[in-house]
């Protein structure tokens, strides 16, 4: 149910962004203090986050081993999935966030009578969310040719490379017709699954749909409306250089595509899609397990209330004499 | 197990198809059988705990203190501001869902709010509500709901359904650690006296006795004396034992069952048999007597309260370094919390073994070492003289314990002893081994016969593992190095495969059957069963 107010969310905001381009009186509005507004909450909201995760302090060396320790020279630690070194953090971490690890391990476990529980593989909510991640990549870095002037020689070769396949024109960009796909995919299971529907928050699909709206509308301009390039290239120009400008041969779809971009950079730092600072901190994940190795201080660490040995012996002394155990004195 | 439990039949019959009704509105049953029942005020007395009262589960009142939601909501910002883990867990969670079956709790129950991503929703649905902006505006749009007493008892409810494993830890894209949540869930649970018996009587006595069963020094006493009458019976040999005793090398911490319970006390005979034929010079502790650590199950405080002993006695004592038992969740407080807590231990020094001359360097810091870590070494220098074929009768099969296994990494030293003290060994699925091996369904307290529904679900995939091991390779004995296992798999595998279809073992009872002792005579393994024929001949000679 939550997913029908996260859709109407998205389409009335979509549809705010369009009217908005086509009133003369709310251009200005849409076109620069939006942006701005959602650069600075992002901006401010995200540093805000993290300096807040990185005030509460780290206690306990927490580390998840997915292999074996570094203990006895004939046993094979795993450097990787359980690091005892802070280059193999640095290479755990790194598999973490690239290629999304943990991810990978996913399976689908099912109990089937008598009491039998079978594992199978379930590796496509991995390949979605990494074919996401890495088009929503490409994509940002490809759109730094609206944003540079002159257009770096490697962001064309990314163009390049990203429309290597040369299907049709203006030639199709693979990231373009992959990160639709994953995002349909992840909405698909979302809604498919009931397990994943039941748990899902109004947030969860309005992060996708807000994704999805921003990919279509992009596409929708770059293939099948024709919009002025020069001329939205010199509004995000204008709003890089701090001097921003609203041309008038920017169309309302353009306002559209800009105003989600916008809200999803504002609603960023406050939502769920701050894991994308979150996991490089997360303790279980970015520290090694050489626990017994270096002693790990506790800034808050504390006297607690103990019951000591004396304490103890003289509860106990009769008991501890007549058993013929020695006390401490002795 | 009462007349109410149903049978493996009955309880097979898993629905994963979630309720109607939103999550968000609190629904919690407590049916016999699923949850553990309220810590006995003296208890909370004697450990000095807030709201000490007689009340139970199932009950309409829970006898809250008046400003119950007020304390819960300052401990959950002081816990907030102390843990960057529970911070971070409570914010960056994406819901994807990998996490959903993983759990086995889950997986035996089908019930949705075991899901791990869901059991942390109970609580980050209050975080939002009172900790964001989005919460306080948008209620249940952003997912957030008011704290209610009826919350409170969904967390008692779920908090005491998840067992710390840290599975699901390990296929979160984040790292989200489910133990972790719950471990300031039980915090804050125990802030307003909800708590349970099961885990609060074994850390009252282990405060005051030393161990958690309450046994006092002289029966600490009477119980080693009996272990070593009973190890000269089956052997022949006569070994030292000795307690409190100051100025030896190594102080050797065990968890209590391993004096107290079955099977655990033919583990204690391995223990006694293998440290004397080495002529290892150690010392047992009657004050500190109890590895395993119910403070984990508690809260930190506890943890560090308990835990204080065994840095406190070994510098009494004088030793040089300690050495532990077979046990999980003691583990994990040995490797992850003690120094921390309570170190640094700059009296002892690095653990070296006598025998072998191996200097224990990754353990420098803490100077405790693991049995396991210690006969692998003994056994690598061929310092043992073994017998593999004295445990021919068993075909096995290794359980990893979730603590040593997520939370250390002690996966190849038990493997690499059975190798060599057993001849038919046989892996579990990859799935369901190593660090993706499935809890016994009973750790974190939970192992208690009130909660005999929801250990047999929670333990359902072990079981099947096994099951699949027994079919396929006719494996008869689970070896584990667990204290917790050790009680709570017999009884699993008894209602999932079949009473007595496969027996349970600590690795050092395998090691102590194996074990060839200088001047033996023995015809009977551990557990006073005749030794395979001709094992039995060899031994003599040997």
């Amino acid at each position: 149910m939550y997913v029908i107010h996260a859709l109407a969310a998205v389409l009335l905001l979509a549809a705010a962004g369009y009217l908005g381009g086509s009133l003369p009186g709310l251009r200005p509005l849409f076109g620069i203090v939006l942006p701005y507004a959602g650069i600075l909450l992002f901006l401010v909201g995200l540093s805000r986050r993290v300096v807040r995760w990185a005030l509460s302090p780290v206690p306990f060396r927490i580390p998840t081993t997915c292999g074996q320790q570094r203990s006895l020279p004939f046993l094979k630690p795993n450097r990787l999935d359980n690091p005892s070194t802070t280059l193999g953090v640095i290479g755990r971490m790194g598999l973490e966030i690239l290629l999304f690890r943990s991810l990978f391990r996913n399976t689908q476990a099912e109990v089937r009578p008598p009491a039998r529980l079978i594992h199978s593989e379930a590796k496509f909510l991995w390949l979605a969310a990494l074919a996401f991640h890495w088009s929503l990549l490409v994509i940002l870095l490809r759109h730094l040719r609206f944003f540079l002037e002159p257009v770096p020689a490697w962001v064309t070769a990314l163009h390049g490379l990203d429309g290597f396949f040369q299907v049709g024109a203006p030639v199709l960009y693979l990231t373009d017709a992959v990160i639709v796909a994953a995002l349909a995919y992840l909405l698909g299971r979302r809604l498919a699954d009931a397990r994943l529907r039941y748990f899902s928050l109004a947030s969860d699909y309005f992060a996708l749909f807000l994704l999805l709206g921003i990919a279509l509308s992009g596409i929708w301009m770059r293939y099948f409306s024709k919009v002025n390039i020069p001329e939205i290239k010199q509004l995000a120009l204008g709003l890089v250089t701090l001097a921003p400008g609203v041309p008038p041969g920017v169309g309302p779809l353009f306002f559209l595509h800009l105003t989600l971009v916008s809200v999803l950079l504002a609603w960023f730092p406050f939502s769920k899609l701050c894991h994308m600072a979150g996991v490089f901190l997360s303790p279980t994940r970015n520290l090694a397990n050489n626990n017994r190795t270096r002693r790990h201080v506790n800034p808050w660490n504390y006297p607690v209330k103990v019951h000591t040995y004396q304490e103890w012996e003289e509860e106990f002394h009769d008991k501890i004499v007549a058993a013929g155990l020695p006390l401490d004195r002795e | 197990m009462s007349d109410h439990t149903p049978k493996p039949e009955e309880l097979i019959q898993i629905s994963y198809r979630p309720p109607e009704r939103d999550w968000l509105d609190p629904a919690v049953e407590f049916r016999r059988g699923t949850f553990c029942y309220s810590a006995a005020p003296r208890h909370l007395e004697y450990l000095g705990l807030p709201n000490p009262r007689s009340w139970q589960p199932f009950e309409e009142d829970w006898k809250l203190p008046p400003d119950w939601r007020r304390i819960i909501l300052e401990g959950l910002k002081e816990r907030l501001e102390k843990f960057r883990s529970f911070r971070l867990f409570m914010d960056i969670c994406v819901r994807c869902g990998a996490c959903a079956d993983k759990c086995h709790f889950y997986i035996g129950s089908g019930d949705p709010k075991n899901m791990p991503v869901l059991r942390a929703e109970l609580i980050r649905s209050v975080y939002r509500r009172y900790f964001t902006l989005a919460g306080r505006l948008l209620g249940r749009l952003a997912g957030a709901r008011d704290l209610t007493e009826q919350v409170l008892k969904e967390w008692f409810y779920y908090f005491y359904q998840c067992t710390e494993c840290r599975r699901c830890s390990v296929f979160c894209p984040y790292g989200i650690d489910t133990a972790e949540v719950t471990m300031i869930a039980r915090e804050l649970l125990n802030l307003v006296g909800c708590n349970i018996n099961w885990v609060l009587e074994p850390v009252a006595n282990c405060y005051r006795t030393g161990n958690h069963l309450g046994i006092q020094p002289h029966g600490f006493k009477d119980s080693i004396d009996f272990a070593v009458d009973d190890l000269e019976q089956i052997t022949g040999v006569r070994v030292e034992a000795p307690i409190n005793r100051k100025g030896a090398e190594v102080l050797f911490v065990v968890p209590s069952a391993d004096y107290f319970a079955s099977p655990h006390y033919y583990t204690l005979l391995g223990y006694l048999a293998l440290l004397h034929e080495i002529g290892l010079d150690y010392t047992f502790s009657a004050f500190a007597g109890e590895g395993g650590n119910f403070g984990l199950f508690t809260s930190h405080e506890m943890i560090k309260r308990l835990n204080a002993k065994i840095y406190a006695e070994a510098k009494r004592l004088k030793v040089k370094w300690i050495l532990g038992g077979e046990c999980g969740h003691m583990w994990r407080v040995l490797h992850q919390y003690m120094d921390t807590m309570n170190g640094p231990a700059d009296f002892l020094e690095v653990p070296v073994s006598p025998l072998t001359g191996t200097r224990f360097a990754h353990a420098r810091s803490t100077k405790m070492i693991h049995i396991a870590e210690f006969t692998a070494d003994l056994i690598r220098h061929g310092k043992l003289r073994l017998d593999p074929g004295r445990n021919d009768r068993w075909r096995v099969t290794y359980h990893d314990s979730c603590n040593p296994a997520r939370a250390m990494g002690l996966l190849e030293e038990p493997r690499y002893i059975l190798r060599h003290v057993v001849n038919h060994f046989y892996e579990m699925p990859e799935n369901t081994i190593r660090e993706q091996t499935f809890c016994c369904g009973s750790g974190s307290g939970l192992g208690t016969d009130e909660n005999f529904e929801a250990r047999m679900r929670g333990g359902l995939p072990r079981a099947s593992a096994v099951r699949w091991v027994r079919e396929k390779h006719g494996v008869n004995l689970v070896a584990c190095m667990c204290a917790i296992d050790k009680a709570t798999l017999p009884p699993l595998f008894d209602y999932w495969l079949g009473p007595g279809a496969v027996e349970v073992a600590g690795v050092h009872e395998l090691v102590g059957n194996a074990l060839i002792l200088r001047g033996e005579q023995r015809t009977t393994d551990l557990r006073g069963e005749p030794l395979p024929a001709a094992a039995a001949q060899e031994a003599p000679h040997a």
